[in-house]
């Protein structure tokens, strides 16, 4: 046996392999269950799955490419908030610094087509669910949980979309946002919000409204920086990690990926 | 007016084609004449339905081969104009050319899939899809496929990250406005809708019913076939509705707003250079004054004039606007109990009452948009009730 076998051979019978990996390698039909099945990710999968199911031109990859842009996103995201400060004073500064002195100042490149990307597959991703009637019993409710993914992966987009602070951030911002001044009911220029008194104090206007939940003022200011970093670091993506998390468990529970029956 | 637009289209093209600006000139200046709301959603609804029902016939492959030849061969030649080409690269752009190819390919293979399937069905033959013991071992199949995968997007996505930088405009300055101001291109759907309805319908009521309606439908469509599979056969009506809202009021409204919106929200076609000293648009009617005001002046009926103060103890928003919550009202309530009794029977029968209801109120605000618009072209329609004092307008 050669050299490289020899150490081969010794690695995987030492103590510290045998204690990573609970099996041979992946030879036969048991070590390849066993792989998938004592690893925390891989068991996401099945053991076995639809031979159909897997074909590109069935499901064109689209979920698991959101997955993989969703992570692109975090660790690039990530790196990128080593460099980001979302004040008002240095948030534009910064972004030209990472421009100019980072090594790897591609990073925002990435991140940034990155969550493009995002957008088109989860969108083809959903295009397909429904085209295969993927969202029929017993799917439903993981449809559902979807489609708020689909939700918050365009806010997650749209919060992120802010922080360079620039013409096209801040005025990009304000368009969207101020749609929900005419939220009805709880915008200050929706329908019913002029029903919200208390005797002859209004409860809705300008400085309590959806719109100024949401950017800390009554236009795309400070607050609103500070607010949407938050959002688009932290708690989007949690919530999105949660749901994806679900999401997973639930292709698994309800029979792996779609097929007739 | 449409008629008229494409004789003149016609006229122009072959005066054009005659004179210096040759073809292209010609080409260009009719699909510029073509970028306007009213002849754009039009074309790509009359598109849509000629492709869905033509299904069986341009999805082979040779067919699809050459279509997509023509249409990326046109794409090409049109990045030749300067004016054109300015918009397609605009950073933030790209992604939406990237997501247009990516769109018609995978349609493209779903309904191609979709073809081949209902011929199957129609001759009893065994699915694509069928032969559902037919298991694999995730490790190696999946895995590999994933590596692969994974590998491979990564290598586009840093390629893409060298190829073209993010874009970053002059930093923020809440006193410059640019116009015209956009949202994100993927929400330029809704900004669109803007220009036919107020902010809390674009902005609120539609995207919450898009997602209502999203989450129900797997519970308002009860149709058992077609659960795993590419068809079209099976699934009829329920693919019409969602493609329609799908490719026409999502993306070929986003394709209007970003490629075709200009200064002051103006269309420019995809060959003009932004101008910012376009006239204005013309003054828009509503509902109340098409009644009390246009209404009477054609007909002598009653004296012409908007009601100005309370009448038969009613306040005067409300009698100026009972013309128009009648008509929606009719829309809303009325025309969806008349179908179910008669053209939408089966349909009502087999969904039941609350199904039925969540159904017509998602299926009436999803119509209500193309009417909007017809309505706005032909007859530049404001609102069908403005209660503005409320700012109820819709
Ligand atoms: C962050 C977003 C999302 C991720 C990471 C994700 C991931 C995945 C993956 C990897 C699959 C396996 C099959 C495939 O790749 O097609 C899948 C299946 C599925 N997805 Fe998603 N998805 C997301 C969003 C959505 C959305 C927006 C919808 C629908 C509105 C949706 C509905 C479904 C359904 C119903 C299945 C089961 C399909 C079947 O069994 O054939 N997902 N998802």
């Amino acid at each position: 046996m050669s050299v490289f076998g020899n150490i081969g051979n010794y690695i995987r019978e030492s103590q510290i392999w045998g204690s990573v990996f609970r099996h041979g390698i992946p030879r036969d039909r048991r070590t390849r269950a066993m792989a998938v099945l004592s690893n925390v990710f891989l068991h996401l999968h099945p053991v076995a799955v639809r031979k159909s199911g897997i074909r590109l031109s069935f499901t064109w990859c689209m979920g698991g490419l959101t997955f993989f842009l969703f992570l692109a996103e975090t660790i690039t995201g990530v790196l990128l908030m080593f460099y980001y400060r979302p004040v008002v004073e240095y948030a534009y500064n910064d972004i030209i610094q990472l421009r100019a002195h980072v090594t790897l100042g591609l990073l925002r490149e990435i991140h940034r087509w990155g969550a493009h990307a995002m957008v088109i597959a989860i969108w083809l991703h959903m295009l397909r669910v429904f085209l295969t009637g993927s969202y029929k019993p017993p799917r439903e409710f993981n449809w559902g949980v979807g489609v708020i993914l689909l939700k918050l992966t365009l806010l997650l987009s749209f919060t992120g979309y802010l922080l360079p602070w620039d013409q096209l951030a801040i005025w990009a911002i304000t368009v969207g946002s101020n749609m929900a001044r005419a939220t009805p009911v709880l915008g200050h220029e929706g329908p019913g919000a002029a029903a919200m008194m208390i005797g002859d104090v209004p409860l809705i206007h300008a400085g309590s409204d959806a719109r100024f939940l949401l950017l800390a003022g009554t236009s795309v200011g400070p607050g609103a920086l500070l607010r949407f970093y938050v959002l688009h670091c932290i708690f989007i993506p949690l919530v999105v990690l949660v749901l994806i998390a679900v999401h997973f468990w639930r292709i698994r529970k309800d029979g792996g990926i779609s097929g007739p029956l | 007016m449409l008629k008229q637009a494409i004789m003149n289209g016609l006229n122009t093209l072959v005066l054009a084609a005659a004179s210096d600006g040759g073809l292209g000139g010609a080409i260009k200046d009719l699909l510029n004449r073509a970028s306007v709301p009213q002849i754009f959603v039009p074309l790509m609804a009359i598109g849509l339905i000629v492709a869905l029902l033509t299904y069986r016939v341009w999805t082979k492959p040779k067919i699809a081969g050459l279509l997509g030849l023509g249409f990326i061969g046109f794409y090409l030649w049109s990045a030749t104009d300067e004016n054109f080409f300015k918009i397609i690269v605009k950073p933030d752009n790209v992604p939406i050319t990237i997501m247009l190819t990516a769109m018609a390919i995978v349609t493209w293979v779903a309904f191609r899939q979709a073809a081949i399937n209902d011929r199957r069905i129609e001759r009893g033959e065994p699915l694509i899809e069928s032969g559902a013991d037919d298991k694999v071992l995730v490790w190696p199949d999946l895995v590999y496929t994933e590596m692969i995968c994974l590998v491979l997007c990564t290598i586009a996505l840093v390629v893409w990250a060298i190829l073209l930088k993010a874009p970053l405009e002059p930093a923020a300055n809440p006193t410059n406005i640019p116009n015209p101001s956009k949202a994100p291109w993927y929400f330029l759907g809704l900004q669109e809708l803007l220009v036919y309805f107020d902010p809390w319908i674009a902005g609120v009521l539609l995207p919450g019913f898009i997602i209502l309606g999203l989450v129900a439908l797997p519970y308002i469509d009860k149709n058992p076939r077609g659960n795993g599979y590419y068809t079209f056969s099976q699934r009829k009506m329920v693919i019409w509705v969602f493609m329609f809202g799908w490719i026409i009021l999502w993306v070929a409204l986003i394709v209007l707003g970003t490629f075709l919106r200009g200064p002051n929200w103006n269309i420019f076609g995809p060959y003009e250079t932004w101008d910012a000293h376009r006239p204005a648009a013309l003054l828009n009617v509503n509902v109340s004054d098409l009644f009390w005001v246009v209404l009477p002046e054609k007909t002598g009926l009653w004296n012409p004039g908007l009601p100005k103060e309370p009448m038969w103890g009613l306040p005067t928003w409300l009698v100026r606007e009972g013309p128009g919550l009648m008509v929606l009202g009719a829309y809303f309530f009325i025309l969806p109990v008349v179908l179910a009794k008669s053209v939408c029977a089966k349909l009502y029968k087999d969904l039941g009452l609350i199904r039925y209801a969540v159904f017509w109120l998602l299926m009436s605000w999803m119509i209500l948009v193309p009417i909007k618009m017809v309505l706005r072209w032909l007859f530049n329609l404001k609102y069908f009730v403005a209660i503005t004092e409320y700012f109820f307008n819709i």
